[in-house]
């Protein structure tokens, strides 16, 4: 479903800034598959979503959706096949726009925006049963402003627009680490029955190694640049935080030394 | 100073403000909608006067000389978005070069003259300083803009819920939000900087018309009359309208305060000569009050605002 062979990507090249975020990447997909990414800071984790996301061009290797060569095609032309929940609450949803005007954003993604209404009576009837799989609530409240929801309830709803038009991938950065405990569990919920749901082929970005382990099928480290383990199946369920850990320091020649990522 | 010359210059300071809310809610759509302050209005405020008057002069009729400074003013808009968004010029300088260049354009449409006078006599106009008065209410220059403002209020307000006004919307709101949602947000900017220039140009086709001619300066501080007005409206009506065709008429309304007040200084005794100070002062300090509020009288804690959701 996705294909992403040898990116490389170097920020402010020629500078004293220059950063090697992404180092001839390899990754492939299946149809379903359901991947979650580990990996210390700057391991380029984030800066493979948005490549795949085309928030920028990359400098080197190709990036396949569904057969569909992606590589060249803008942020926005890409979104058709892309639905991405962001690690801030404040970047996936429209402030100043009603929770319903926000899912008929959503539900027009990809196909050509014209002069007819933007939002139908039919479809309001649509985001009131959606959001209700959600348990939060917003179902009625339609009309509310969403800058006046908390974070939780907007990534909540970011995960339901990004989810609402089918995408052929789902891109999750970190989309639960800026919420408390709680509604962070509330949202991983959710995104486990939506991604089953729909057999959606995601990629979640986590801080959280345990997470990391139940969730999904699949686990992929990082580390400058590159995946440097892989693992699927039963052997990932098997799997358990001291591993990880172990595993980190025998790839990398280093610690995974990072307390937001131990004490989770 | 006596009562009756103020009550006299009260319908002309009405019909001129009506005039100028026009293109204030012009200034409303990139300052408000699109989140940009968007200076090349300065420059289509004369360019619209430009071309409807010379079109006028030139025999055509005063519906189609208007429709012609509309389509002026969205192509400054186009330029100024493609020097924002195609050359990565930021907004407010891409507007300043616009306008700038803008200066020789006007000059070279009023056929190198600084300005040119439009006989009402002579001619069919739409308004006029001399329809303010005494002449019957479907001339009345006041009914007329007004009327002219309640069927663009209709039209904008149509516009902005249907799927395209809407992309201009999240563009102005979220621009990473928009383009995960398919949004070409580099349309939708320059879309709606051609949409607010035209308004802004048919208005100064008005405004032409209602002062009897077109003068290269006569743009000049549109920008700050403009944002006087959609700040006026947001301070008068701002708790009461949340509608957006509501929120529309308040700029309208918030222009004509803005004249009534100038000319109510005037009588008072103001220099004209110094009205445009005048004006940047009071901008200046409505521009400053949410700043200023937020600065020194946010002790207390308040319940979340736009943007400001707390992580619950």
């Amino acid at each position: 479903m996705l294909d992403i062979q040898n990116i490389s990507k170097t920020f402010h090249p020629g500078t004293v800034n220059e950063k090697t975020a992404l180092n001839g990447l390899s990754l492939h997909l299946e149809e379903g598959d359901f991947v979650t990414v580990i990996g210390g800071n700057g391991a380029g984790k984030s800066t493979m979503l948005n490549a795949v996301a085309g928030v920028w061009p990359v400098d080197e290797g190709q990036i396949t959706i569904d057969g569909i060569p992606v590589t060249r095609l803008a942020e926005h032309k890409r979104a058709k096949y892309v639905g991405r929940v962001f690690q801030d609450p404040m970047t996936g949803t429209a402030a100043t726009m009603q929770i319903e005007e926000n899912l008929a954003l959503a539900a027009r993604r990809g196909s050509f925006r014209t002069l007819k209404q933007g939002i139908t009576h039919k479809e309001r009837e649509n985001y009131k049963e959606r959001l209700k799989v959600l348990n939060l609530g917003l179902e009625d409240r339609l009309t509310t402003k969403v800058g006046l929801l908390s974070g939780g309830q907007r990534q909540a709803l970011t995960l339901l627009m990004a989810t609402l038009k089918r995408p052929k991938i789902l891109l999750l950065d970190e989309h639960t680490a800026a919420l408390d405990p709680k509604t962070a569990a509330k949202v991983l919920e959710a995104t486990d029955r939506i991604v089953e749901r729909d057999h959606l082929t995601t990629i979640m970005i986590t801080h959280n190694m345990k997470d990391a382990i139940v969730h999904g099928n699949r686990l992929v480290m990082m580390h400058e640049g590159r995946i440097i383990y892989d693992v699927a199946g039963e052997e990932k369920k098997r799997l358990t935080v001291a591993d990880l850990l172990q595993k980190f320091e025998e790839v990398s020649g280093g610690e995974l030394a990072n307390d937001r990522m131990i004490l989770s | 100073m006596n009562i009756a010359s103020l009550l006299n210059a009260l319908p002309g300071a009405c019909a001129q403000g009506l005039i100028w809310g026009i293109m204030a809610i012009g200034v409303y759509i990139t300052y408000k909608i699109l989140d940009l302050a968007d200076l090349t209005v300065d420059g289509t405020m004369c360019t619209g006067g430009a071309v409807c008057i010379i079109m006028m002069l030139n025999g055509h009729s005063v519906g189609f000389s208007l429709f012609c400074a509309f389509l002026a003013g969205m192509a400054a808009g186009l330029v100024t978005g493609l020097f924002h968004t195609a050359m990565g010029i930021p907004a407010i300088l891409a507007g300043i070069l616009t306008q700038l260049g803008l200066y020789s354009v006007n000059l070279r449409i009023m056929g190198n003259k600084a300005n040119q006078a439009i006989s009402v006599d002579k001619y069919d106009l739409l308004v006029s300083l001399r329809y303010v008065k005494d002449v019957a209410f479907y001339q009345n220059t006041i009914f007329v803009v007004a009327l002219i403002i309640v069927v663009l209020i209709a039209l904008l307000y149509w516009f902005f819920g249907t799927e395209l006004g809407c992309s201009i919307r999240a563009t102005g709101s979220n621009q990473n939000m928009s383009r995960a949602q398919g949004i070409n947000t580099d349309f939708a900017k320059i879309l709606g900087l051609m949409l607010s220039n035209g308004i802004v140009a048919f208005s100064s086709g008005l405004y032409a018309q209602y002062q009897g001619f077109s003068d290269v300066n006569m743009g000049r501080g549109a920008i700050v009359i403009g944002l006087a007005a959609v700040i006026i409206g947001e301070v008068v009506f701002g708790k009461i309208f949340n509608n957006f065709a509501l929120k529309l008429l308040s700029v309208a309304i918030g222009a004509i305060i803005y004249y009534l007040v100038l000319q109510f200084v005037l009588w008072l005794g103001l220099n004209s000569n110094d009205l445009k100070l005048l004006s940047a002062l009071v901008v200046a300090v409505f521009l400053a009050i949410p700043y200023l509020k937020g600065k020194y009288f946010s002790k207390r804690v308040k319940p979340a605002k736009k943007g400001g959701a707390s992580r619950a």
